[in-house]
């Protein structure tokens, strides 16, 4: 018998289930599509834990939390840590003095040392900051690697349409955008990434290329394959990825490491990431449902300490810095 | 003071609305620095914008939604008649991209759109260079207000022809003039209110700023004292220099 029903398995879904059993609590888990896959947005994620280079934009309350992702994941799936490099094109480097002003955890790099760092590169770039202390992953690795480790206590991701209205009990609603009737200012803001396969290219972390109109970053993944990403527009339209969309983020590909162009395109997608209007997730208690959402894009950097949080609250009634009062 | 199309707006700033933080962030910038303007771009966005766009709605002041994106004049005209169903104003800004890397504008498209959107009823806002010329063909076209470039969007550079703005000012006494892109710096709003233009429009500068809720109020007081000084009548600038005390009776050689 459940003592929680969680409803919705992408990444704060799973990880809330993950940090009900650390509590001691039997966490019932209902998907409407099931397992993670295409459907959801934390499948089209780039997996960067990247506290620092986010803090460039993000609220401190991200940052803080996000510097523990790495070593929670680490307990659930392998991760690499070998931090971030913030590159820019040499006509834009002036961004890379704003970059460095907005965040913190970075040291310059020059061309040697960035030779060193990231010898497929080939010397092309000259100036750059080195963020020593990030991580990354491969998120649909690791979705699959939660959802193992879930089974083997005994967890299923049940297929089924579910409200956290009709449930019994205690209800953790990690639906994302679909809880937008529940949570009005929850909305949607437009993303676009591109896989491509090189087996020219050798990247050892993820690059971050600064630009004025068209920043990128680029996330290696197993197989020779790199995730690029992402786009950021303030739109709920799910189709496809933009001509437009493709053009700027392959360009700025091609301008990181031209070998680019000759590499295959896997995969492209597009979806929508669930954001509150301080681009900060929240937990939101109403009743018997908690609502654990607005993950923008730090899902895979601020699932650990949400459902942490989220279960902390239901075996103690502890309210974490998370938690939003309506 | 000149309104805007039979508006008076309270405050001489115009904000733009993209690029910032966060929707918060960009509600408190406007909510602090009390612009009376927030323009909105709808071309990337489409029909998918309307979550962000009831956003700046609910900001409660005057919306002055832009064709920015667009490369031609036929894209400007869907765009403005998309905004003028969607936030239910006559108000464009109209901006027709003549150079996808300097976002130059194109006076030629600009032109003929903007004939076409007052023809339509349009209260146009038209984003031109500062040539005296195209600001005539402008106005002859039925647009009541000029929004010349400081420098190109986004650069920062400020006002790049400080002589060809002063020129526009005094061509066009009447006309309600805006400064529009190319702010980096509160200096260069006041400079432009200096000039006696009526407002300034800028964005980037402030979404992009480390703290963009007091750079925001840093522009709009900067923006003041421009209007102010302006209002006030400044000192010619001289050659000589004029002492305050006069030097009659010192002991000079």
């Amino acid at each position: 018998m459940a003592d929680v029903t969680i409803i919705g398995a992408g990444v704060v879904g799973l990880w809330t289930a993950w940090a009900l059993l650390a509590q001691g609590l039997t966490p019932r888990l209902i998907d409407r599509e099931g397992a993670p896959g295409p459907h959801g947005c934390s499948w089209w994620a780039g997996g960067m834990l990247a506290p620092d280079c986010e803090g460039a934009l993000a609220e401190p309350l991200v940052v803080a939390h996000g510097r523990s992702a790495a070593s929670a994941w680490a307990r659930v799936t392998d991760v690499t840590e070998r931090g971030t490099l913030v590159l820019a094109p040499e006509r834009d480097r002036v961004e890379l003095d704003a970059f460095a002003d907005r965040t913190l955890g970075h040291e310059p790099v020059d061309g040697p040392e960035i030779m060193r760092l990231e010898p497929g590169l080939e010397g092309r770039h000259r100036r750059g900051l080195f963020f020593r202390d990030e991580a990354h992953i491969a998120p649909r690795r690791a979705l699959a690697d939660l959802v193992a480790r879930l089974a083997d206590k005994g967890v299923e991701i049940e297929r089924a349409q579910a409200r956290p209205e009709d449930m019994a009990g205690p209800v953790i609603d990690c639906r994302g955008l679909a809880a937008r009737d529940a949570l009005d200012t929850l909305r949607g803001v437009r993303g676009e990434m591109i896989v491509l396969r090189s087996t020219e290219i050798v990247l050892r972390r993820p690059i971050r290329l600064l630009h004025p109109r068209h920043p990128l970053y680029v996330v290696p993944r197993p197989g020779g394959t790199f995730m690029l990403g992402a786009t950021q527009i303030e739109s709920t339209d799910r189709s496809g990825v933009t001509a437009r969309a493709a053009l700027e983020l392959l360009s700025s590909a091609y301008a990181l490491d031209p070998r680019f162009a000759e590499a295959e395109i896997v995969e492209m997608g597009a979806d929508l990431r669930p954001a509150f209007p301080d681009n900060v997730p929240r937990i939101v208690r109403r009743g018997r449902v908690l609502h654990v959402n607005g993950l923008f894009r730090h899902g895979y950097l601020m699932a650990p300490a949400l459902a942490r949080q989220a279960a902390a609250y239901l075996a103690d009634g502890h309210k974490g810095d998370l938690f939003h009062e309506d | 003071m000149r309104d805007f199309y039979g508006v008076r707006l309270a405050t001489p700033m115009m904000l733009g609305t993209a690029r910032y933080p966060s929707p918060a962030v960009m509600a408190a910038a406007f909510r602090d620095s009390g612009a009376s303007v927030a323009t909105v771009s709808l071309r990337r966005e489409g029909e998918g914008g309307r979550a962000f766009w009831d956003i700046v709605r609910a900001l409660g002041i005057h919306v002055l939604p832009n064709t920015a994106g667009c490369h031609s004049a036929r894209e400007a005209i869907t765009t403005a008649r998309m905004a003028r169903e969607y936030f239910e104003t006559d108000w464009i800004k109209l901006e027709v991209i003549g150079d996808a890397d300097t976002l130059h504008p194109d006076p030629f498209g600009l032109l003929e759109a903007a004939e076409a959107l007052c023809a339509d009823g349009f209260k146009v806002f038209p984003y031109t260079t500062e040539d005296q010329v195209l600001a005539q063909r402008l106005v002859d076209a039925g647009c009541r207000v000029l929004m010349p470039w400081g420098s190109p969007i986004g650069s920062g550079q400020g006002l790049n022809n400080p002589h060809g703005l002063r020129t526009l000012r005094a061509a066009f006494p009447d006309i309600p003039l805006v400064v529009d892109a190319g702010l980096g710096l509160p200096s260069h709003a006041a400079q432009a209110m200096e000039m006696g233009y009526d407002a300034v429009l800028l964005n980037t500068a402030v979404a992009e700023a480390r703290d963009p809720v007091a750079m925001a109020r840093a522009f709009a007081l900067a923006a003041q004292a421009g209007a102010i000084a302006s209002s006030a009548g400044p000192m010619p600038a001289r050659d000589m220099a004029q002492p305050s005390t006069p030097v009659i009776g010192r002991a000079w050689l």
